[in-house]
């Protein structure tokens, strides 16, 4: 009886501090913003129950046009850290040696030492009409004169791309190294061309990676604030930014919590798709790496 | 090597030579297999069999040498364009598909319509006796099923020569034994050429028409199970293919074909010399006999013709029809002798003591190899 306690008291122990982050750190906040983002302002600290912070979403379409701009905008991010991340991650698990192995892993590790910050600030060293860059390009005499690489789509995708790519690479090389070298020699044994086996074989074995590698890329890039906003300049219109103009700068808190459910809601749908699309569940991919 | 002869050999390989950095894995290999041949290659691990059959797959090049496939070079060929199939050591079905696009995987390779891919897997199912388990997935066959999918994937393919890389070794014994003669009946079946890998001496003598024993790199003997296992013609043939007695010593006498041997612990044995191996007295030799060759006399031996000896029986190794006993001699040797235990009174016991006697047709002697 008394062995019995114990282990149920190891339990609540061990399963406090899970359940202290999950109340606190997301159920409680995420209820409270829900609680907001139904108040709507009748009059001055007046409010009622009401869906008119969604509606607004709705009725104004440069909101609309954000937020599709941002999924957008992430799904070719993610496209692209797929298409980079995916030889990358087949060097490292399979044609990669043991000992370079651990190199190569260390090597994409290495820029998340530096924080956020400091990385967009790399990039605009680079990209800036005075950085090094526009810099080479007047030395060689490509162009006459300074060229601006700032402040448009690419810099931010460029960005965002760097940014995100170990978290492909990571799901990605763990999935490929589970697969027996053998299966892609029978894939040749059986008749198939280097193409027939990358699609047949390599990519729907490594499919669970690759939906998981995307699932976390697509959600880190749609909800990032700080590489849209300084690569992107002030106009990047990505959707965090409208929340926090609506937070912030007009104080309107009832709207910004609406918009934060929405970006969560849409952003889970385009999951949704992805997953239903690529015939993958949460517990085969994401559980699983 | 003239055209005409090698047209019908399904497999040749002449002079075949792989290196990897300093070590000679594969050293001058020629041989050649007619059409419809179960072809074994036997050896202990790292002999270089593995490599050589990579090689016939096209997956290593060799570094000298040729490999035909029925008659034509395929040194050049892309291993997605030999038409030799291969069934990995862990079989390598692919996980994602079901049995049927396993099969397929080959077919759609080449382009057959839809049609003709599903006559051909359903003809193959049927010809490996699992005509129901098409729309299976891998991971729910046993592993006696996942072996015949493997062949049924590269014989829909119609090979000219199917590899097969020790297939049976994650078997457990029972399934094994089955499988074994299951095998022959499918190489029978497909009349096709099987060259099968495997350091399994058992497996190779069931199953193949033709043997190869292979030791580090190159053949030592190739011939017919009997032909081995009978006439081995180097000592380590002699010692890998099924049990045998082994002492080394010095030969005593030679005269014609018989020789006497005295070995190390100082024990007379009347023997013959090994196929082509010419040894003079004096020479270092090791002597082999197997132990179903060993008559066990419960009373003094007589004849004078055969090698008798005298010992004790240190114990007995019960293994139903394979039971021996383990007799010590005067010498200090050990002797393994079959016996049948039948389980009765009658039964020989330890601390008996037996003779020893075998016809000296029945003990091969080799020349020792310095070192």
């Amino acid at each position: 009886m008394k062995n019995r306690d114990a282990k149920r008291l190891t339990l609540i122990l061990l399963f406090a501090p899970f359940a202290l982050w999950i109340v606190l750190l997301i159920l409680l906040p995420h209820i409270g913003m829900g609680v907001l983002s139904l108040r709507e302002k009748v009059a001055p600290r007046v409010y009622e129950f009401g869906f008119d912070n969604y509606l607004d979403f709705f009725r104004e379409p440069i909101y609309w046009h954000i937020l599709s701009r941002t999924a957008g905008i992430s799904i070719v991010v993610t496209f692209l850290a797929l298409i980079i991340g995916f030889p990358v991650s087949y060097y490292i698990a399979k044609i990669a040696g043991p000992r370079s192995k651990g190199a190569l892993f260390m090597f994409c590790l290495i820029p998340l030492w530096v924080s956020d910050l400091i990385r967009a600030f790399g990039w605009i060293l680079l990209l800036r009409e005075t950085g090094a860059i526009s810099g080479i390009l007047q030395w060689t005499g490509l162009v006459s004169q300074p060229v601006e690489f700032l402040y448009n789509d690419a810099a931010v995708i460029v960005g965002l791309v760097y940014t995100v790519m170990l978290f492909m690479i990571v799901p990605l090389t763990s999935t490929l190294e589970g697969m027996d070298d053998a299966m892609v020699e029978a894939g040749y044994n059986l008749g198939g061309n280097g193409f027939t086996v990358l699609r047949r074989i390599i990519i729907p074995y490594a499919m669970p990676g690759i939906v998981s590698g995307c699932i976390i890329v697509f959600m880190m890039t749609a909800g990032s604030y700080l590489t849209p906003v300084l690569l992107g300049g002030k106009y990047s219109s990505w959707f965090t930014q409208t929340i926090y103009d609506q937070f912030i700068t007009r104080y309107n808190w009832e709207s910004g919590a609406a918009f934060g459910f929405l970006l969560l809601i849409f952003t889970s749908l385009v999951v949704w798709i992805g997953l239903k699309l690529s015939g993958q569940s949460l517990s085969t991919t994401v559980a699983r790496s | 090597m003239n055209d005409t002869a090698s047209a019908d050999n399904d497999l040749e390989c002449s002079g075949v030579c792989k290196n990897f950095g300093s070590v000679q894995a594969v050293k001058d290999i020629s041989f050649e297999i007619p059409s419809g041949t179960f072809f074994s290659i036997l050896g202990p691990s790292g002999c270089g069999k593995t490599t050589l059959m990579r090689m016939i797959a096209g997956f290593e090049d060799p570094d000298a040498g040729d490999i035909l496939i029925k008659g034509r070079s395929v040194l050049k060929v892309r291993p997605n364009r030999r038409n030799v199939k291969m069934v990995f050591q862990h079989l390598a079905l692919f996980p994602m598909m079901d049995v049927f696009d396993n099969i397929a995987y080959g077919l759609r390779c080449i382009g057959t319509d839809r049609d003709e891919v599903k006559r051909k897997v359903q003809d193959v199912l049927d010809r490996v006796a699992l005509p129901d388990v098409g729309s299976r997935e891998i991971h729910q066959l046993s592993g006696g099923q996942k072996q015949r999918i493997a062949i049924a994937r590269c014989m829909v393919l119609d090979p000219d020569v199917l590899l097969l890389d020790e297939p049976l070794g994650a078997l457990d014994l029972k399934l094994r034994e089955a499988m074994k003669i299951e095998l022959k009946l499918l190489q029978h079946q497909f009349d096709t050429t099987f060259v099968y890998i495997t350091h399994d001496q058992s497996e190779a003598l069931v199953m193949s028409d033709r043997v190869a024993v292979m030791n580090s790199g190159s053949f030592e003997q190739i011939g017919n199970p009997q032909e081995l296992y009978h006439r081995p013609k180097t000592a380590f043939v002699a010692g890998f293919v099924g049990d045998a007695n082994r002492w080394s010593g010095k030969v005593d006498q030679s005269d014609g074909g018989e020789l006497v041997i005295e070995t190390e612990a100082g024990m007379a044995v009347q023997c013959r010399a090994g196929a082509n191996a010419s040894i003079s007295a004096g020479q270092k030799v090791e002597v082999f006999v197997r132990p179903e060759f060993i008559k066990l006399n419960r009373s003094a031996p007589t004849t004078s013709k055969a090698s008798s000896l005298t010992g004790t029986v240190d114990n007995l190794l019960f293994n139903g029809a394979n039971s021996r006993a383990l007799v010590r001699l005067g010498s200090g040797d050990l002797v393994e002798v079959d016996v049948t235990l039948t389980g009765g009174t009658e039964d020989v016991a330890p601390g008996e003591i037996v003779g020893l006697t075998w016809s000296p047709e029945n003990a091969v002697c080799f020349a020792q190899v310095s070192g």
